[in-house]
């Protein structure tokens, strides 16, 4: 049903467009400086009136192995983030166990730990297990963004499936992990995704892991090239631009193509 | 995690009337199953989450420095670490910018995002496209963020700078980002930017949670336009308020990549926070004694908002 057509809706979409356009300007900033190649230290223009790939090609050159560092951490993260949340969220939703509670507080509470207090022990942590500067190591932590997210967000939905949908199968002998397995995470698939897209773009946008886990050049995540650009005096911001916009694909892209899951997700993220 | 898991077992061992000891054990068995399923994730949040606060709070003890990761030893040193923190003159400076680097940010990206609630409350074409697209500034990496507002808010030549002299409003550029008394202003700017998607989401499901009819029975008793905000929607929206507002602290706290990115804490530590502090502390310094002293201050402080915030969902559930 959608809203009738009066100059007064129209009013309001107008209004909505100009307050979207100024939210969204650093964005445009960004992809406009990047089409600016080689502009010096001096300003940009309004509007990339000479459009020149210098930029990209720059950033691609210095940056293709951090952002495929920052893909493969990324998928790792989502694999490792539902694997270990989709059994526990169902067990959330479907047993009732002593202690659940207070894992369940504990997931809560899991979410609000600032970053560096978990990066602080985990270097040294790593240091002694050989996992700093590896991809186990950069993919486990990263999974912290996205576990107790994943879990709280994927066992609100399962409470939802009616429980006679498993108890027919159990009654038919099918074990808890079968019922699980070929009922529950078909049924649950929706908010398997959410999850999921939530749990790559926390992995993706990692700074604080990237920043103290690694220390080479061998193995960075894209987060940490272009905090490499700002380190110093930036020249020339066309590949500082060019990568800036390179790093943000996956959120535009998921925004676009998978906006109803995200749109779930930015609720379900504290409103449970 | 042994303890927790025997509580499963133990639990089932004493039921009220002693079953035949076949089923007793087929009893374990399904509760050894069902534990089964969390097993992992209790391994996961135990090393991840509770290892790291355990081995903070200890390290905050510690003479914990680049010799002990030579050595492996860290001597104990009671409270100095906390001392030496406390005394240092840097400390105030980051507990006060923590606070105001918080309020600011709050304040202006709860603002905001209550505006733009209240707006797309409305309903008009579009209306749900342009409100998802505005989730994009919280989808970008933050680091991404930083770099273009770093270049927007450039002394010389950035656009902000250009375009307030362009029209007038100011005859010498600002340091945004380069003086000691503008630079936090700049970085809450940055934060409230990134923060008003999150807030208008929340808000707006809050909104939408609101029965039509109290509007309807308002606008009898003619509670219209700002009436009905005060006495039906704020009311109305309280709950959902006091969680907005308490993650936003937390998540304020927690603020690492967009002070570093912008500023990396200065100009003269004007932007350092307790976060940026205790990563500079402890990774830049190699002093971990006192980067874990410093987080722990920040442990407690957000497990003060954490309780005031698991609090404040209950009553949002309850009601």
């Amino acid at each position: 049903m959608s809203p009738t057509t009066t100059p007064r809706t129209l009013l309001s979409t107008a209004l909505g467009i100009a307050l979207l356009a100024f939210m969204l300007f650093p964005v445009y900033w960004m992809v406009n400086v990047s089409l600016q190649g080689g502009s010096t230290a001096a300003s940009s223009t309004f509007f990339p009136t000479d459009i020149t790939l210098d930029g990209y090609r720059t950033a691609i050159q210095d940056q293709t192995g951090n952002l495929l560092t920052s893909i493969v951490v990324a998928l790792g993260a989502v694999v490792v983030s539902l694997a270990v949340a989709t059994p526990a969220a169902y067990a959330l939703s479907r047993f009732r166990l002593r202690g659940m509670g207070i894992f369940l507080f504990a997931l809560l509470l899991a979410q609000m730990i600032p970053g560096i207090v978990i990066a602080n022990s985990l270097y040294t942590l790593f240091n002694d297990l050989g996992l700093l500067n590896s991809y186990p190591g950069l993919i486990l932590a990263n999974a912290t963004h996205g576990i107790p997210f994943a879990i709280l967000i994927m066992s609100a939905f399962m409470r939802s499936i009616p429980p006679a949908l498993t108890e027919a199968a159990r009654v038919d002998g099918a074990s808890h992990f079968r019922a699980f397995w070929s009922i529950i995470v078909p049924v649950s698939k929706n908010s398997l995704i959410t999850a999921g897209l939530f749990c790559f773009l926390f992995a993706w946008s990692d700074f604080m892991f990237g920043l103290t886990l690694t220390t080479g050049a061998d193995i960075k995540p894209v987060t940490l090239g272009i905090y490499d650009y700002l380190q110093g005096n930036v020249q020339s911001w066309g590949p500082v631009m060019a990568t800036a916009v390179l790093s943000s694909v996956p959120a535009i892209v998921l925004l676009v193509l998978a906006q109803r899951y995200i749109a779930a997700g930015a609720m379900g993220g504290a409103v449970k | 995690m042994t303890t927790t898991l025997a509580a499963g077992p133990r639990g089932a061992a004493a039921p009220p009337s002693s079953p035949p000891p076949t089923r007793r054990r087929a009893r374990r068995r399904e509760l050894t199953a069902q534990w089964l399923f969390l097993v992992p994730a209790i391994a996961y949040v135990l090393i991840f989450f509770g290892y790291p606060i355990v081995k903070n709070l200890v390290m905050g003890f510690q003479d914990y420095s680049v010799r002990t990761f030579v050595t492996g030893e860290a001597p104990w040193v009671g409270l100095a670490n906390y001392a030496e923190v406390v005394s240092s003159g840097i400390f105030r400076t980051t507990v006060v910018n923590t606070a105001l680097f918080t309020l600011g940010s709050i304040a202006g990206q709860f603002v905001i995002g209550l505006l733009f609630a209240l707006f797309f409350k409305r309903r008009f074409p579009l209306n749900n496209v342009l409100r998802s697209l505005l989730l994009l500034p919280w989808l970008l990496p933050m680091i991404a963020g930083s770099a273009v507002w770093r270049w927007i808010l450039d002394q010389d030549g950035g656009i902000l700078n250009e375009t307030l002299q362009g029209i007038g409003l100011i005859d010498d550029p600002i340091r945004w980002l380069t003086s000691p008394d503008i630079a936090l202003v700049a970085v809450i700017l940055v934060n409230v930017w990134v923060g008003i998607p999150f807030n208008m989401t929340l808000l707006y499901s809050g909104l939408q949670n609101i029965p039509d009819e109290l509007y309807e029975a308002g606008a009898l008793d003619g509670a219209t336009g700002w009436k009905a905000f005060w006495y039906i929607t704020w009311p109305n929206l309280r709950s959902v308020v006091n969680v907005v507002l308490v993650l936003g602290v937390i998540y304020t706290l927690k603020v690492l990549d967009i002070i570093l990115g912008l500023t990396g804490g200065g100009p003269a530590n004007a932007t350092q926070t307790l976060a940026t502090d205790s990563y500079r502390r402890s990774f830049q310094e190699f002093s971990f004694g006192t980067g874990a002293a410093v987080s722990n201050v920040l442990i407690v402080v957000s497990l003060v908002f954490a309780v005031v915030y698991l609090r404040a969902n209950r009553r949002a559930e309850e009601e």
